[in-house]
């Protein structure tokens, strides 16, 4: 059907043979399956590191802010470096799903369901600064315009810092309900496919009982429309208001009034960045490269690269309007030849190097879809882009007006601790999201398929753009589930056996390793035995279980009687297999199974 | 007399929108479809009228936008007008540039938050809520259209759907009384 077109020279987004069933089973397999230990090793670093930054917060309230390294001229240090920085990655996963939706990009859906749990979990860590830099946070509800005992003293709208309130405030939870609109069809696909009972009431619990009639998808749609439609203005409004905390002030290099936009192109920056550092880790662990592509990297490159590109004209622009304006106050803003050439020449350099040169590597084809690079890159502008917060703040601090009165930032244990532990924070939240979570838009995957799936483009390119797009779905009239509201449900298969399995295998070369593997599960008797439907077990797919009759495997029995042994043994067998038993844990999924007959 | 309802499984959403179009055209009325994922078009070629959410969403930005006004004119010009570095407090016209930031604000946490639990509120999608698709694949990759029997021919109306290409079909009776 010719309405799934697309242009032949835009590269495929799915790679691989996939059908919507094995978007389901590649999505859920994370979620179904078993943590691995470097999870659990990555995790307890993070935790620790969440912990440490736990005790200095308490530090901090309990003893007072003096244990940070402020002093009498640098009001503002860390608190408010970390502050931004967080606002600033918090940008990209707005940008992602609001922006790219008004602009049809396709590329965005396999990775706007992480760049939105990124966007979340650095908002979390931005709000904790200004409620520790208040000193007692139990006061923090006087940011709100409630009554109150000073004869109704009400809070001052005209200050940036109060917009500040209103605006991060909004931006979170339009931006949560954003993310969990969407993640309602994906908990139900969970709800849905998994065995077990407890998972099956969470998920139900998660998905809000979302049960896809046509009108909730086409009321779906205009909800995730017009959503992003109010975030793209609302992305772009709240590190304008952050950039005013600065702007609006007397200070030389904060009153700027190209700030705003220059701001905006910098959260942008560093929080694509941070989504390349998350995404490039994540697609290996969870073997998603099939979705989250190198051409995704490479698009997400390119929005690095624009943005980038902005940020490096506004700092020539800073600099040069410092010199050309005369003041001699602004001989040390952050952006001058006195900053270049005084005590902190490290941390202008660093920005420099960081955010305008390293970047610039990225207009060469080949590195902007070389994944390590990409990763060092974007390492490398996180960096840079907490000196660009750090070097407007402290340095434009650090030379006030009164000569008398310049020094230096000095930080404690307590200001770095603190960093650190949001940095922990910060990946407890994705960690736990990671297995948690479906960590892709299934859903809206699955409405790209056809016309930007690898197979579809392939068979478009064959047999010509009106060629039938109908998938031939193996048939398993077995699964006929029963109404996904009844608990309890007992799904069983049995079905006649189909002589089509026609996959390529040496028998000679293995047969050593066969024999070994079934004088282990033990063998299967066609005449007194029921073959099992054994893609109920999460991580075989169609094509995974035609690989495992082919073995004489056809029983949940056999599949639990595996051990890592017997996986070695399947990956040698077949050379290349598209699943992970260990992480999905077959065996103990079968026994499951195998006990609920 | 127990009325029937006819649910037919299709494993493809192209399948889907045909068969829909065919039994739409031969007459027979498509009471629910259920997909794992919004097909382009079927909510047109199954009748359904457009949504007025947009709709509602802006009249909640509205709501927003007065809410944010009177606020800040009850709180900063009427109630406790105060000196603040210079800026204008008479009127609210006078110091309204300063409350601009807040007044876009609260329109978009107005229109986005109504909007959404609105949404809820009218697909029944809460917590605790339990799901109402009849078939766990319907969330994977199955497609399920449930027409309804009223008087017609069973015999004919399977026979037809088997037509359009639908791979199961099962019969669901319904005990209640009309």
């Amino acid at each position: 059907m010719s309405s799934h077109y697309e242009a032949p020279i835009r590269e495929p987004l799915v790679l691989g043979e996939k059908s919507y069933h094995d978007i389901s089973v590649d999505i859920g397999a994370p979620v179904l399956g078993k943590a691995s230990k470097s999870w659990w090793i990555v995790f307890t670093i993070a935790l620790v590191a969440f912990l440490w930054g736990l005790g200095c917060i308490i530090y901090t309230v309990s003893t007072g802010i003096g244990v940070w390294g402020l002093n009498k001229t640098i009001g503002w240090a860390w608190d408010i470096t970390n502050f931004v920085w967080w606002v600033g990655i918090g940008h990209a996963g707005t940008l992602i799903s609001a922006v790219l939706l008004l602009f049809r990009q396709k590329w965005r859906m396999a990775v706007n369901r992480s760049a939105e749990a990124m966007t979340i979990f650095a908002v979390v860590q931005a709000g904790l600064f200004p409620i520790i830099h208040m000193g007692r946070p139990w006061l923090a509800y006087w940011v709100l315009p409630l009554p109150n005992q000073f004869g109704s003293l009400w809070i001052n709208f005209n200050s940036p810092l109060l917009w500040d309130v209103f605006a991060i405030s909004t931006y979170l939870s339009i931006s949560l309900v954003f993310w969990w609109t969407g993640l309602l069809p994906d908990f139900a696909m969970l709800r849905d496919r998994t065995a077990s009972p407890f998972q099956k009431k969470i998920y139900g619990i998660l998905s809000f009982g979302w049960s896809g009639r046509v009108k909730d998808w086409q009321r779906f749609e205009e909800v995730s429309l017009v959503l992003a439609g109010l975030a793209t203005p609302l992305v772009l409004s709240v590190h304008t208001i952050v950039s005013f905390d600065f702007a609006t002030s007397v200070v030389p290099g904060w009153h700027s009034t190209i700030y705003p936009p220059y701001f905006v192109a910098g959260a942008i920056f560093s929080g694509f960045a941070m989504v390349q550092t998350l995404l490039i880790i994540m697609r290996k662990v969870l073997h998603l490269e099939s979705y989250i592509t190198v051409t995704h990297i490479e698009y997400m490159n390119k929005v690095i690269l624009l943005t980038g590109g902005i940020v490096g004209v506004a700092y020539l622009i800073e600099f040069f309007l410092g010199w050309y304006s005369g003041v001699p106050y602004e001989d040390y803003v952050y952006l001058s030849f006195g900053a270049a050439t005084g005590p902190y020449w490290w941390a202008f350099w660093a920005l420099i190097f960081c955010n305008m040169v390293a970047p610039l590597s990225l207009w060469v084809k080949s590195l902007r879809r070389n994944i390590v690079w990409t990763f060092i890159v974007a390492l490398v502008i996180n960096i840079g882009m907490w000196f660009e917060r750090f070097d407007i703040i402290v340095i434009d601090l650090s030379k006030d007006r009164l000569t008398s009165s310049w020094t230096m930032f000095q930080p404690t244990f307590v200001d770095i601790g603190t960093f650190i532990g949001t940095i922990g924070f910060f990946f407890v939240l994705f960690l736990l999201y990671a297995r948690t979570f479906p960590v892709i838009a299934q859903a809206e995957v699955k409405t790209i398929l056809k016309s930007s799936g690898e197979s579809f483009k392939r068979l478009r390119a064959e047999h010509g753009d009106d060629h039938s797009h109908v998938q031939q779905v193996e048939q398993y009239p077995g699964d006929a589930g029963p109404a996904a509201n009844v608990e309890n449900s007992q799904l069983r298969g049995s079905f006649s056996p189909d002589e089509d399995e026609l996959v390529q295998l040496d028998y000679g070369l293995h047969q050593g390793k066969i024999d070994e593997l079934i004088s282990a599960v033990g063998t299967f008797d066609a005449t007194v035995q029921e073959r099992d439907n054994l893609k109920r077990i999460m991580g075989i797919g169609p094509a995974v279980e035609k690989k495992l009759h082919q073995l004489g495997i056809y029983t949940f029995d056999q599949v639990s009687r595996m051990t890592d042994r017997e996986y070695e043994l399947l990956k040698e067998i077949f050379g290349v297999f598209p699943s992970n038993p260990e992480m999905d844990d077959w065996a103990g999924q079968a026994l499951i199974l195998k006990n609920q007959k | 007399m127990a009325a029937n309802k006819i649910h037919a499984i299709y494993t493809d959403d192209d399948l889907l929108l045909q068969a829909v179009k065919q039994t739409r055209a031969e007459d027979y009325h498509i009471s629910e479809v259920y997909t794992p994922f919004p097909v382009h078009g079927l909510d047109e070629a199954v009748g359904l009228p457009p949504t007025r959410l947009a709709i509602t969403s802006f009249l909640y930005g509205l709501v927003g936008l007065s809410v944010a006004i009177w606020m800040m004119n009850y709180m900063m010009i009427q109630d406790w007008p105060q000196n603040i570095g210079g800026k204008p407090s008479f009127t609210f016209y006078q110091n309204m540039p300063a409350f601009i930031p807040i007044m876009f604000e609260m329109t978009v946490f107005f229109a986005g938050h109504l909007m959404v639990i609105t949404f809820y509120l009218r697909s029944k999608l809460w917590p605790f809520k339990k799901a109402e698709n009849p078939d766990v694949r319907t969330t994977d990759d199955r497609f399920l259209m449930e027409v309804d029997g009223e008087n017609h021919d069973l015999e004919i109306l399977t026979k037809f759907l088997y037509d359009t290409g639908a791979s199961e079909i099962s019969i669901i009776k319904n005990e209640q009384d009309h």
